[in-house]
């Protein structure tokens, strides 16, 4: 089957893919930079006990396989009495894997925000949330942007897995094009290409036009 | 259901968990020496003064490192029957993840050469060496030790990504403990041990792969 | 480009050990050397004195064959060095005709840019072994007695990172040396120095012109240096050669306007 019929039979549904793709893409980022930014600054607090919940998830969530938390939080958690649906353990599963490793691009950032930025908030006697969120935080942003843009490709990717609880996103319309038509070089071929254009076209782009941004409001430009 | 972890249960099925994890090892390794070799190649290749095959090199790339590793497994294992060629899960599974790390590897390869100062090349110049002597005497020894802890973090990555060939039957951990769940109607126990043995690996490696790195360092004279 | 013009190879009897011959050399519309004519006679030490950007480290780093050259010939010892005859005409050098040519010049950078690496003993033997192919034991004595020229044979087991900046200076030289060269660039060696051990590699430089009978270029903005040790002195300014001489007239009597403006913009500084 040449791969212009293959299109016209096919590419609405990879097309209604690659939407449900979008979908966890965008709500598995939100969960993303939020833990990411709860646990980058909790592993800089100064309780211990926040430091350590911080601390025993990035752990948890480096340490594994974000197929292994997948099958994990679908399978095993309705057994402590959560049950959640496929869609929402898909981006929640990626979104928290994701986060682990944002925390420690977060906690790198606001590291190597300069001394003296703190001591003259401190000598403005800003109280320590507003200094976090006034002064550091815009400066960590600047500083940790660039390898956020490579973490959301990443990100991206991930959630190509939870077309295995079943989700009906890109790569799950591939497989079952695949397994019907047995057109796999057109099937899986399509969804990579798919899979390129939403990094290489619209994320990375995204990204780049908001560091720009970001340096321009630093007056960097 | 609810949650009820059996004891019993455990110790029947560890140790055909920790029989897959040899598996597990063992693909991680094979990648990862394709990896290696593929990866230095590509970044290499990059340096090439012919700037048709940079080009090409570096948008495949892009390409590998902006699509999902799993699909990239479907691909290989499912496309080549289509033509003809049949491979077996292990192959493809090996083919696909090598490929996608080897890509990854490549950048840091390409990293690690960049950050040699431009002077470093003008003194092999200088002292008339060949491209070969400088790139095995000079260069690459210097571009190794900034390399060594992004090779090791991508070892540790390869080896949390194995669990994906689990998708085309190879059967190491996740593929056992899928097993073990089906048969048994039980996925408390073997999920979360799957877990346990990733972290009891993956947490010491990080720390060895730190301390590699200050070793490498000294060793060099760096 | 016409090449008719350049022969093959220079003349006996008007063999200078470097000649650069209407050499042009531009970075887009910038041009950083414009037609230089310059020749060294064998055993000379020439030293290169001038305002930043005007072009005299381009004239090391061309003999060097760092940078690439837009128009004219450099001859080596009456070979041209980065082009070759094939069929009776000046073509642009192969690898392996460069890498011979390139055998005859030996370099001291600004930064020593010794091999972090090796030691300073494996550093003065890296170029023998692999590039001459000396036998270990040959290039090491080799080494070892160039590293005890330049003062620094109890420092030959130490890497670099453990040596100041002028020993680093001084095994880079005796780097250099090791391989022979029939000519040897400085290229602003002591400017990365601090003031208290300039000394000790001007001294290694002294030793090289009293001792040896090297063909020397030296880019170097110690005037006083220059004044010492040099045949001739050179003042470039925008790419061209705006007044030359031996040392005292050059810097006691100068003919030119801009050269008398630099010296003594120079001197105020210092």
């Amino acid at each position: 089957m040449p791969i212009w019929e293959f299109l016209e039979t096919y590419g609405w549904r990879i097309l209604g893919g690659a939407v449900v793709t979008a979908e966890q893409f965008i709500l598995a980022a939100l969960v993303a930079i939020t833990v990411a930014l709860l646990a980058g600054l909790g592993k800089l607090s100064g309780n211990w006990l926040i430091r350590g919940t911080a601390v025993v998830y990035i752990e948890l969530f480096r340490g594994t396989s974000l197929l292994v938390q997948l099958y994990w939080i679908f399978f095993v958690l309705p057994l402590f009495g959560i049950t959640l649906d496929k869609f929402t353990a898909g981006f929640l599963s990626v979104g928290l894997n994701i986060g682990a490793y944002g925390a420690e691009l977060v906690r790198g950032a606001i590291r190597s925000v300069p001394k003296g930025q703190w001591e003259a908030a401190y000598a403005l006697s800003m109280s320590p949330a507003k200094r976090m969120r006034r002064i550091i935080l815009p400066q960590a942003l600047a500083i940790m942007l660039p390898s956020w843009g490579n973490l959301l490709i990443e990100l991206l990717k991930g959630t190509a897995l939870v077309s295995l609880i079943s989700v009906a996103d890109l790569m799950f319309e591939a497989k079952q094009i695949n397994a019907s038509t047995f057109l796999s070089a057109e099937a899986f071929g399509t969804a990579l290409v798919v899979y390129y254009i939403l990094a290489r076209f619209l994320v990375t782009p995204f990204m780049r036009g908001l560091e720009r941004a970001m340096a321009r409001r630093l007056g960097r430009t | 259901m609810r949650f009820d972890w059996i004891w019993e249960f455990t110790a029947e099925i560890l140790p055909r968990l920790l029989a897959a994890t040899l598996n597990t090892l063992i693909a991680a390794g094979v990648g990862y020496a394709i990896a290696v070799v593929l990866g230095l190649v590509l970044a290499l290749a990059q340096r090439t003064p012919w700037t048709p095959l940079t080009k090409v090199v570096r948008e495949f790339v892009e390409f590998i490192r902006s699509t999902p590793l799993v699909l990239q497994i479907f691909f290989v294992f499912y496309v080549g029957p289509q033509f003809g060629i049949r491979l077996s899960p292990w192959t493809a599974g090996m083919i696909a993840i090598g490929l996608h790390y080897s890509a990854y590897l490549s950048e840091v390869y390409r990293a690690g050469i960049e950050a040699v100062p431009r002077g470093q090349w003008e003194s092999c110049r200088a002292l008339n060496l060949s491209t070969r002597d400088t790139y095995l005497r000079i260069i690459i020894p210097q571009a190794l030790p900034p390399s060594v802890a992004g090779m090791g973090n991508y070892l540790i990555g390869i080896f949390k990504d194995t669990p994906m060939l689990s998708v085309i039957g190879v059967a190491e951990l996740m593929h056992t403990a899928n097993a073990i769940g089906s048969e048994h109607y039980r996925f408390l126990e073997p999920y979360t041990l799957v877990g346990v043995i990733f972290l009891a690996i993956s947490l010491p490696a990080a720390g060895f792969v730190r301390i590699f790195e200050g070793w490498v360092r000294r060793k060099l004279g760096l | 480009m016409d090449m008719s013009a350049y022969p093959l190879e220079l003349p006996e009897g008007d063999r200078p050990m470097v000649r650069f011959m209407n050499v042009t050399k531009s970075y887009g519309t910038l041009t950083v050397l414009d037609n230089l004519d310059l020749d060294v006679a064998e055993g000379e030490m020439v030293t290169v004195i001038g305002p930043s950007g005007s072009g005299k480290t381009t004239v090391l780093r061309m003999l060097m064959t760092l940078e690439t050259i837009n128009g004219g010939v450099i001859y080596v010892d009456g070979k041209p060095l980065t082009h070759m005859e094939r069929d009776g005409r000046l073509v642009p050098a192969n690898e392996r005709y460069l890498r011979e040519m390139r055998a005859s010049i030996g370099m001291c950078f600004q930064h020593f840019n010794l091999f972090p690496h090796m030691t300073a003993l494996q550093n003065c033997m890296e170029g023998p072994v692999q590039v001459l192919r000396l036998p270990k034991a040959e290039a090491r004595d080799r080494a070892e007695e160039l590293l005890s020229m330049v003062g620094m044979i109890e420092k030959k087991d130490q890497h670099p990172s453990r040596l100041s900046g002028g020993q680093q200076q001084r095994v880079a030289i005796a780097r250099a040396l090791a391989m022979r060269p029939k000519v040897m660039l400085f290229d602003e060696v002591t400017s990365a120095l601090d003031p208290e051990v300039i000394g000790e590699v001007t001294t290694v430089i002294r030793k090289l012109v009293a001792e040896h009978n090297l063909t020397m270029l030296m880019v170097t903005h110690q005037m006083g240096f220059a004044r010492d040790i040099s045949d001739r002195v050179c003042f470039f300014y925008s790419g061209k050669i705006e007044e030359q001489g031996p040392p005292d007239q050059l810097f006691g009597n100068p003919q030119r306007e801009r050269t008398r403006q630099f010296l003594s913009a120079v001197k105020d500084a210092g």
